[in-house]
């Protein structure tokens, strides 16, 4: 409990700076932008905020974590830190060109560094292709280091103890461990293929869980958005379609591809289907991932600006419990959705790899 | 329209950082962990196996032993009671023979005391005898001082003794 309560303070106290920054920039319009800051802390960063205060010279200052920049230009890569980026209104050499970060989008310029943009206001600047640490590759990183840290201690602590029953944290990742491999691998993948796709299912659960648990730690090491990415979610579900359609029985590209008996004239109809449909299986597991993490990121986002909207401290409790209701709510739907993930990929391949006809 | 599309330096990087997780976990962790699980549900499923033959066995043991129980109480009681008639037999012919024996002591005890009372008769007859002919000597020669009273003693005697 006393973790949630420093949780909030440090939410509400990291906002509260930065609406005193919004609203001193935005003083003419008076207003608070709530979809600028709230698309700030779903989307992805070069550097990794940490904290902005003002300091007792009335300086503002803006605490964060330089991350490196990786660009391909010119067939070669360039590194940089992205302080060059964020600290200079000057454009950085990249070869013969110049390169300035905006909006976390790199353009290519000329040596001034200006922006061009058509009549519609979109860019027209040459981007850059981007490589770079980002916030949310910094973040993967960071599950990936836990991961490991708790897959390899506990294999060590099986292989020292092996029979004994599990005690500290194998006695928390056993039970999951034993569910992926019983509730979703074998419950759904027939016969002895099941036991080849647990290290992927579990790899894919615990991937996108660990990410959505650091994504909903509001304050420095966690708080990206990364299991809300769509970049994330759609390399997740190429994996899954790789490992359900790579995997195929020939009964289901028999069954794919032929539909059998099924009259001849809807063959024409039900093999396009089934074709989309290979598609589709992934796509949604993309979409529906995507949606869910933003979704409950922008929620709480939302509900603590409605303090900065109303300028109400009054309206705080309530914010405050509605967001500590939906950071419940988040808990589950980070596990929910790891589940959903692995559950859905399991079923497809088990689909796919069953000998029987449908 | 920027949040829904995808970023190639964000893919490039996650599909690098999941591919190789995938391979260390494969390779490293869920090898041991998955052994490790299954041994243990073996392990226990064997031990659920033995405790189930082992509670038979002993459930078998437990019925032989009752087996052996009445076998023996019954043994005891048709001991017992064998033992119990032979000695009301023991007792019931010591009894007997003890009854004959006496009534064949009394018998021989009643005839000795017959034989010797028989015995004292004849003595104590005769020893009357001997004291009458003394008594009748010692008489006799008082009476027979006298000749003519002899006679007539004499006579009168003989006339009682053939009259005995």
């Amino acid at each position: 409990m006393k973790f949630f309560i420093v949780i909030f303070l440090l939410l509400v106290g990291s906002f509260s700076v930065q609406s005193e920054e919004m609203t001193s920039s935005d003083e003419n319009e008076g207003s608070f932008d709530v979809i600028g800051l709230v698309m700030e802390h779903i989307t992805d960063a070069h550097q990794w905020h940490v904290l902005d205060y003002t300091n007792r010279h009335g300086q503002r200052v803006h605490l964060t974590v330089p991350l490196p920049v990786i660009l391909w230009h010119e067939g070669k890569f360039w590194f940089f830190s992205s302080d060059r980026f964020y600290h200079s209104s000057e454009p950085v050499a990249l070869g013969n060109d110049f390169v300035v970060l905006h909006d976390e989008r790199f353009y290519l310029t000329d040596f001034d560094g200006t922006i061009h943009t058509d009549k519609e206001g979109h860019i027209v600047n040459a981007s850059v292709a981007d490589f770079s640490i980002t916030q949310n590759v910094a973040s993967m990183f960071l599950s990936v280091a836990l991961i490991l840290w708790m897959f390899l201690s506990a294999a060590r602590n099986y292989a020292r103890y092996g029979m004994a029953p599990p005690k500290g944290f194998r006695a928390v990742l056993e039970p999951i461990i034993l569910f992926v491999r019983d509730d979703i691998a074998r419950a759904q993948i027939p016969g002895e293929k099941a036991d080849k796709f647990v290290p992927f299912l579990i790899t894919v659960f615990f991937f996108i869980w660990i990410n959505n648990l650091i994504g909903i730690v509001p304050f420095f090491p966690g708080g990206s958005n990364l299991s809300g990415n769509i970049s994330f979610t759609a390399t997740l579900a190429v994996c899954a379609f790789l490992a359900i359609n790579l995997f195929g029985s020939k009964s289901y590209w028999k069954h794919t591809f032929t539909a059998p008996g099924i009259p001849f004239p809807v063959k024409f109809i039900l093999v396009p289907l089934e074709i989309i449909g290979m598609f589709t299986k992934p796509f949604a597991l993309m979409i529906r991932l995507f949606a869910n993490i933003t979704a409950g990121h922008i929620i709480i986002l939302s509900l603590i600006s409605i303090i900065f909207i109303l300028k109400s401290l009054y309206i705080a409790p309530m914010s405050v419990a509605l967001s500590l209701i939906m950071y419940l709510l988040e808990l589950l739907v980070a596990v929910l959705q790891a589940y959903i993930f692995s559950l859905l990929t399991a079923l497809f391949i088990g689909m796919s790899t069953s000998k029987s006809e449908h | 329209m920027e949040l829904l599309t995808p970023n190639p330096g964000l893919v490039f990087w996650t599909t690098l950082t999941f591919i190789l997780l995938l391979l260390v976990l494969r390779k490293y962790a869920l090898p041991s962990i998955m052994r490790a699980l299954k041994v243990r549900e073996e392990t226990i499923s064997f031990a659920l196996e033995d405790a189930k033959r082992a509670r038979e066995e002993v459930e078998h043991l437990e019925q032989k032993k009752n087996k052996v129980l009445e076998d023996a109480r019954k043994e005891r009681d048709a001991i017992l009671a064998e033992a119990r008639e032979l000695k009301n037999r023991i007792i019931e012919e010591a009894q007997a023979a003890a009854r004959e024996e006496g009534r064949k002591l009394m018998e021989k005890v009643n005839a000795d005391i017959k034989k010797q009372k028989e015995e004292a008769l004849f003595e104590i007859r005769d020893a009357i005898g001997q004291l009458s002919l003394e008594i009748a000597e010692k008489v006799l020669k008082e009476e027979l001082a006298d000749r003519e009273k002899q006679k007539k003693v004499i006579n009168t005697y003989l006339n009682q003794m053939n009259l005995n």
